[in-house]
């Protein structure tokens, strides 16, 4: 016990000397948080929208009117010509061009019935979704509102009939804040590249100095050794974890629903699962260098594929049953769940449980890989 | 001219040799394409739905037919009371829910109005929002129906979905997921080159050499553009045999602009190592120098429009968004170069701009 104390002073003299290290594993979430909290927002308000009105009537000014005081539209372009408004569609000045054809006014009094064309950018396919469901939103009650004046100037007509009234509540973030979404998963991101990157690079190091060689003719065993390595980076990731709650919570006021003892339990088990992919990294390379790169690529797709970006349910079938194999998307959903939906022990069961096996199948799997190479 | 050729010749056999490089260069964009174009997807599709129906009648039975018939919503669970809603959104067992208030005909049938909530997980306010505006067009569309009976006005909207009729989002992605992954390859080769000169000590031979600053940055940038343009061929075969997405503008085009793209990256990846002393912090550098501006910064995935006008001003020098764009245009749009010339030249004088900085930071190594 006394042997792993003392290596572990060692370590933890090595991480707080090495700044350079440690300000690497901080820099990329930092500015993650930064850039996400701003810029990761698919909000749709203000579609620039360009009207081609070749009725220019009462009407068709007033179908403009409606759209431009909706909040979800921006007039940016008016002409009479569709070939400018399809100049302006192709280079992505616009995002929708509202078209009324010439007969919009006599067509709606003579016949009841007029048609107007709504071209949206579709590039986007969810936003487009949205973009196209406000458009008829504004176009059908026009028509009611229409309709509405037209039976008060003829009275005699049946009164207004009963609608549906629909209302619409958010649950856990009712001001559709992104950030309070975005910042529990970037904690995820950096205890992981504390965990994974700093355990694979700094035994990496000891191979390259020929230190790891001195430690094995030592007396000490290699669960020793192990247990020495990781217990440092364990409890500096869940400092880092406690710091970036803190930094979350007064800079960013992000909520706090659940029981942060839960969730520091989660990450404990977590952190076992990051350090020994870490610890498995560093059996597989010879140079620090190539801890970095193995470490790059394997975040890369872990974080991307992770929920943490895009929503997990919007990924093709196979790849959610594929994602079922990433640690990383477990912790991200707990850490969500705790912190924005206030789950308790119960709801994140299946997700722990998940964890719990991953950390004892990944350190096995890494200690054995380890012993082989050191024996 | 010999010379440049020499270093060429050195540079290809390093590069055909050293074949598990070779093979993480070529295979790795290929990989990254089909895995991230069937990750990274927006779409909103299958929500999972909850139907709170306290006292079932013929108008909350015709609306929850209607979305079951939506393509966009599963009914995964049909409660009397919403007593036992809250367990199924925090397990993430359901991401919306649709309430009706009990004698939902009867109140419709007597002239008042009848009360129906939509409840949506908003924790992630994307889907949040998108599962609300869904929901809300169902009952709109009942509502419509209903009234239209007995409408005497009607405006009747063409659609027209432009660019992307079926709203695909890998037609979104994958164009981007080019610029991506053609930035890590780049960064990664010119990583592996250079830190592979320095580490043997090669690199001061090849700075004490009769050849030139740009000679020696020739000589690496070119084996690997054309490593680089076989992986662009590869992505461009993916996008349309895998993904489906449309090549509707010219393909010579794109592979110009995919080839000036790499240039870019090269010479970015190149400046980075030679500015900096230590291997280590030269691919720190050149990793999240270029991975992450462009993972973030250019478009890929989180719209530039949305953000503020800090990110977006900083946005304009990240090579990646003007990339990202102009590979969109092309194959969404089939926009030639009368619409793309402003983002082309744009990559054109970063390319002068990188090219000329990297020469001359590797000629005052030579003389420091």
């Amino acid at each position: 016990m006394r042997r792993i104390l003392f290596l572990a002073r060692a370590e933890v003299l090595h991480v707080v000397r090495d700044r350079a290290t440690l300000a690497q594993c901080l820099v990329v979430p930092v500015v993650q948080l930064l850039v996400l909290s701003n810029a990761a927002t698919f909000q749709i308000r203000n579609t620039p929208t360009y009207v081609v009105d070749l009725d220019r009537s009462t009407a068709s000014r007033g179908l403009i009117t409606r759209f431009a005081a909706s909040g979800h539209f921006r007039v940016t372009g008016a002409s009479p010509s569709l070939d400018l408004a399809n100049d302006a569609l192709l280079r992505g000045d616009v995002t929708m061009v509202l078209a009324i054809p010439q007969d919009f006014e006599s067509s709606l009094v003579r016949t009841g019935v007029a048609p107007v064309q709504l071209s949206v950018n579709a590039e986007k396919g969810s936003a487009a979704g949205i973009v196209q469901s406000y458009a008829s939103a504004i176009v059908s009650s026009y028509a009611a509102e229409l309709e509405a004046m037209q039976a008060v100037r003829s009275p005699g007509e049946p009164a207004r009939r009963a609608a549906i009234e629909v209302r619409t509540r958010s649950w856990y973030n009712p001001a559709l804040n992104y950030r309070d979404y975005m910042v529990p998963g970037i904690l995820v991101a950096l205890v992981t590249l504390i965990g994974t990157l700093l355990t694979a690079q700094n035994i990496a190091r000891e191979k390259e100095l020929g230190t790891l060689e001195q430690l094995n003719v030592t007396p000490i065993t290699r669960g020793q050794f192990i247990a020495a390595k990781l217990l440092p980076f364990w409890v500096l990731g869940l400092i880092d974890l406690a710091i970036g709650l803190l930094v979350g919570a007064l800079v960013f006021g992000i909520p706090i629903r659940g029981s942060l003892l839960l969730l520091f339990g989660a990450a404990a088990i977590y952190l076992v699962v990051a350090l020994a992919i870490g610890l498995w990294i560093s059996t597989m390379v010879e140079t620090q260098q190539q801890a970095m790169f193995v470490t790059f690529f394997v975040m890369n797709i872990y974080l991307l594929m992770s929920g943490l970006f895009t929503p997990i349910d919007s990924m093709a079938p196979w790849v959610q049953v594929v994602s079922q194999a990433n640690p990383v998307r477990h912790f991200v959903t707990i850490s969500r769940a705790i912190l924005v939906k206030g789950a308790g022990l119960s709801d994140i069961a299946q997700p722990l449980i998940t964890l719990v096996g991953f950390a004892v199948v990944t350190l096995t799997l890494a200690v054995r890989q380890y012993s082989k190479r050191s024996a | 001219m010999s010379a440049l050729l020499g270093l060429v010749r050195k540079e290809v056999y390093h590069i055909l040799r050293d074949r598990r490089t070779l093979v993480v260069i070529v295979a790795m964009p290929v990989l990254q394409v089909i895995l991230f174009g069937y990750a990274i997807r927006t779409d909103v599709d299958h929500v999972r739905l909850a139907i709170v129906d306290p006292a079932p009648d013929p108008v909350t039975l015709a609306l929850r037919a209607r979305f079951d018939a939506a393509r966009v919503f599963q009914t995964v669970a049909v409660l009397p009371n919403a007593t036992d809603l809250e367990p199924l959104f925090q397990r993430g067992a359901v991401q919306g829910a649709v309430l009706f208030e009990p004698k939902f005909a009867e109140r419709l049938g007597h002239g008042v109005t009848a009360n129906l909530l939509i409840v949506s997980d908003a924790s992630e306010p994307n889907t949040g929002s998108i599962v609300q505006a869904y929901a809300a067009a169902v009952v709109q569309a009942y509502e419509q129906d209903q009234i239209s009976r007995g409408r005497t006005l009607r405006i009747v909207p063409t659609l027209r979905m432009r660019f992307n009729p079926t709203r695909e989002s890998s037609n979104l992605f994958v164009p981007g997921l080019m610029a991506f992954v053609l930035t890590i390859v780049s960064s990664l080769m010119t990583a592996i080159s250079l830190t592979r000169e320095k580490e043997t000590g090669t690199l001061e031979a090849l700075l004490v050499s009769p050849l030139r600053p740009w000679q020696i940055i020739a000589g690496k940038v070119l084996p690997y553009i054309v490593v680089g343009f076989v992986s662009v061929l590869g992505v461009i075969a993916e996008a349309r045999l895998v993904f489906d997405v449309p090549l509707r503008g010219s393909l010579t085009l794109l592979l110009v602009e995919g080839l000036l793209f790499i240039l870019v990256s090269l010479s970015l990846g190149i400046l980075i190592s030679a500015r900096t002393s230590s291997q280590r912090v030269a691919m720190m550098g050149a990793l999240i120098g270029t991975m992450l501006p462009t993972l973030l910064l250019s478009g890929f995935i989180f719209p530039l429009e949305s953000m503020p006008v800090a990110l977006r001003a900083i946005s304009v020098v990240v090579p990646a968004r003007w990339f990202v764009l102009v590979a969109r245009s092309i194959m969404l749009k089939g926009t030639g170069l009368a619409y793309l010339w402003r983002p082309t030249l744009v990559l054109i004088a970063m390319a002068a701009v990188l090219l000329v900085a990297s020469t001359r930071a590797f000629h005052e190594r030579l003389e420091g």
